[in-house]
């Protein structure tokens, strides 16, 4: 056996091993086949998923809570295509994942074989990187960019794709470290011209803010921001990414920003002289209407992504470069600031509009999510779908630490959450894992009970149950005259019944006197994946509210009692 | 679609971009941009970098690639109107391509650049004096005389070819071929 020349099904399989992949999230499929047939003498563990797009959002939840790239394996056409979803999801968040797929024989791409589709042409918008293998001595050298890129500089997601015919013909290719890719280059320290200026803005500046992104979790730059901060006397506010770079229990820190972000946040962010955005992208749901965001404050923008300079906002001092370097850099030309006065007015903002939510008239989402961060202490990963329990979640729930907070930022992906727990738990067998969602969003994905029950995954389900799209239900009441169009989850199964049917543990919380009792029950259940079902009142608002496209000065703090007008900005 | 009227739509397009139905702010005038792409010769990126400005809603005007002095890279001449801050961006987000090596707006910058034109002219044998006329003060040479029709090839600037196919239009021109402008940075700059 041994001096059998490998097929390049398996010369994939040897490279993905000496990548260090220990999972590999897929669904098999003819075109896939020679690849699958590698696995059988793997020592890389199959995760056999129900739905593709499953294993793109496991393939990310794995990669963000572990540092480290996910891969997906999936077969031609809408096994492919089905990808697809994950692959924008990844590449909006900045997730290294390895999407392969199998391909129609070489012979037969681009005639309209069976089960084929152009699968480099359909992607190429959502990939930070793609190749077609035509050659199977390319395998090494392909994995090993594949790895490279996916993982390194503004990380996202690369797709192989590989056809039938490469895949099962002997492949006596030797491995291979050399990458040829003379088109890519990684920043990594700032310019020390750059730096230095910033270093004078911040300390002549009075009123600073540090935003803080999701380049700032990635390049695990959060002891240096808290070093930061702390020696500027400067306020921080995260983004909804950004959650757990900084501990959001630091007195400094303001919680998130933006469209649901905290009031003070907010109000900090409107009223500072000076932001610096660290791995962060002045988002539409941050800044608001931008004509009116922070018009007279200094801005710094430290990114890894030259593209993101100048997109949306024009930064005084633009530093390229990994946030945690360029943040180590700054350290020691900062001189403390005058900022007591500063630090005083948020604290009054903080004191003024806390994050409430009203204790009486049934069972609130967000009393189970302030109960599940009591519960978890920053200690579990949380993953998030998206919608009101989203915000809720991202309210309530407190990041302590780096990766420890996955949720769908820029795609806003529904099913993500579930998956992505499932990832995580992989990635993660000595942590506990909770998904927060929606009753909509985990319709989207829930076939992937079979697949946490199989493995016993200890991924817990929290099913924020309101029976409707929440967040689409919420805008039809506040913009729309509460015409509700197409909001209403009539038809909803039985969770907890549903989570039995696949020999899942379920729960189900439907008082506010149970909150407790449950949740602890279920973050103590240890024998595989379990549901949680809260039946929360069906009508209830996700505020503080900055409509899309308005100005922080527009902030719902609470319940409107007058007529708003529709929102103009994105969605 | 004929050429001549595709050439009228260019036209139309060029003339409204000036106009004031866009409601773009008089300080950001809309300009023509040449843009130079070095890239891997591999297949696939010609899409890649016309998906950018796809996405944009960006027309590429004209479009040159040719190979570079190593076979394994190729050069991208783009030639594009638009807003200058737009454009960067487009450049930026082109540039972060993994198979583009460099991708540099020239339209500031010390170039020479060149276009040919090759037109074909369909007319009677005793019509043709004044179009010889034309072709001569524009030093356009006559590459086939044939009963029925004529083709010129000329080069310059892309003004100029411009202002030689205006000239021809009333004289049956039926087919239009130029080559997209052809770009190089002066001096020891970069392409």
């Amino acid at each position: 056996m041994e001096h059998k020349i490998p097929t390049g099904g398996e010369k994939l399989i040897q490279c993905l091993e000496r990548e260090g992949v220990e999972y590999i999230f897929g669904l098999s499929g003819g075109a896939a086949m020679p690849i699958f047939d590698a696995l059988v003498d793997s020592k890389i563990q199959l995760v056999l998923v129900r739905h593709e797009q499953g294993a793109t959002h496991m393939a990310d939840g794995y990669a963000r809570s572990t540092g480290k790239p996910g891969v997906v394996l999936v077969t031609s056409g809408p096994g492919a295509t089905n990808t697809v979803t994950g692959l924008l999801t990844a590449l909006m968040d900045s997730a290294p994942i390895i999407v392969i797929c199998g391909q129609t024989i070489s012979p037969m791409l681009g005639k309209d074989a069976f089960q084929e589709a152009d699968v480099t042409g359909i992607t190429y918008p959502v990939v930070k990187h793609s190749y077609l293998v035509k050659d199977g001595r390319d395998i090494p050298r392909i994995v090993r960019e594949a790895f490279h890129v996916a993982t390194t500089g503004r990380p996202g997601p690369v797709l192989i794709d590989v056809p039938k015919d490469i895949g099962q013909a002997p492949c006596p290719a030797p491995f291979t470290d050399k990458l040829d890719l003379p088109g890519y280059s990684v920043p990594s320290r700032g310019d020390p011209a750059a730096i230095a200026e910033a270093a004078r803005l911040l300390s002549e500046s009075v009123r600073p803010v540090l935003y803080v992104g999701h380049g700032a979790v990635i390049a695990d730059a959060g002891k240096a921001v808290t070093t930061l901060a702390e020696k500027l006397r400067a306020p921080v506010v995260n983004t909804l990414l950004g959650k757990g770079a900084v501990d959001e229990r630091h007195p400094l820190h303001l919680g998130m920003l933006g469209m649901h972000g905290t009031a003070y946040a907010n109000k900090a962010v409107a009223d500072c002289d000076l932001i610096m955005a660290i791995g962060a992208r002045w988002d539409d749901r941050i800044t608001g209407k931008l004509s009116e965001f922070c018009t007279d404050a200094v801005k710094i923008h430290i990114d890894i992504d030259p593209a993101e300079f100048d997109k949306i906002v024009k930064p005084d001092v633009s530093i390229l470069g990994d946030a945690r370097l360029v943040v180590e850099d700054l350290i020691p030309l900062i001189e403390m600031g005058e900022t007591e006065a500063w630090l005083a007015q948020c604290e009054r903002w903080r004191k003024q509009y806390p994050l409430k939510y009203p204790k009486k008239g049934g069972l609130r989402a967000q009393h189970v999510l302030d109960r599940l961060n009591a519960i978890t202490q920053g200690d579990s990963i949380i993953t998030t779908d998206v919608g009101q329990h989203q915000m809720w979640a991202a309210q309530f729930c407190l990041a302590r630490s780096n990766r420890h907070w996955i949720s769908s930022g820029g795609a806003g992906t529904m099913g993500f959450g579930w998956p992505a727990a499932i990832g995580a738990a992989f990635g993660n067998p000595h942590k506990k894992v909770w998904a927060v969602v929606g009753d909509g969003g985990f319709q989207m994905t829930l076939c992937e009970l079979a697949t946490a029950q199989n493995h016993k995954v200890r991924a817990k389900c929290l099913i924020i149950n309101n029976n409707y799209l929440g967040m689409i239900r919420q805008w039809q009441e506040l913009f729309y005259e509460n015409r509700l169009s197409g909001s209403d989850l009539v038809g909803n199964p039985d969770f907890v019944k549903l989570a039995e049917s696949y020999g899942v543990q379920g729960f189900r919380i439907k008082r506010s006197a149970d909150v407790d009792r449950i949740l602890r029950k279920a973050h103590a259940y240890d024998e595989g994946p379990c549901v949680v079902v809260a039946e929360v009142v069906k009508e209830d608002n996700v505020y503080p509210f900055i409509p899309a496209g308005a100005a922080v000065r527009d902030m719902i703090i609470d319940q409107p009692t007058h007529k708003l007008a529709k929102p103009t900005g994105s969605t | 679609m004929s050429e001549r009227s595709s050439r009228a739509q260019r036209g139309e397009a060029e003339r409204r971009s000036d106009g004031p139905a866009r409601t773009l702010p008089a300080a950001e005038p809309i300009g023509t941009h040449a843009i130079s792409v070095f890239v891997n010769n591999k297949p696939g990126v010609l899409v890649r970098v016309a998906l950018v400005f796809a996405r944009r809603g960006f027309n590429i005007e004209s479009l040159v690639v040719s190979p570079g002095v190593e076979g394994r890279f190729s050069r991208m001449t783009i030639t594009c109107s638009g807003r200058k801050e737009d454009l960067d961006q487009v450049v930026k987000q082109v540039a972060k391509l993994v198979d583009v090596v460099h991708a540099i707006d020239h339209t500031a910058d010390q170039t020479y650049s060149v276009e040919i034109a090759l037109i074909k002219l369909e007319c009677p044998l005793d019509e043709r004096t004044p179009i010889l006329q034309i072709a001569e003060h524009y030093k356009a040479r006559v590459v086939d005389f044939g009963k029925e029709a004529l083709i010129l090839q000329a080069h310059g600037s892309s003004e100029k070819l411009d202002a030689l196919t205006e000239l021809l239009r009333p004289f049956s021109l039926v087919e239009l071929v130029r080559s997209g402008k052809l770009l190089m940075a002066r001096g020891e700059r970069v392409t």
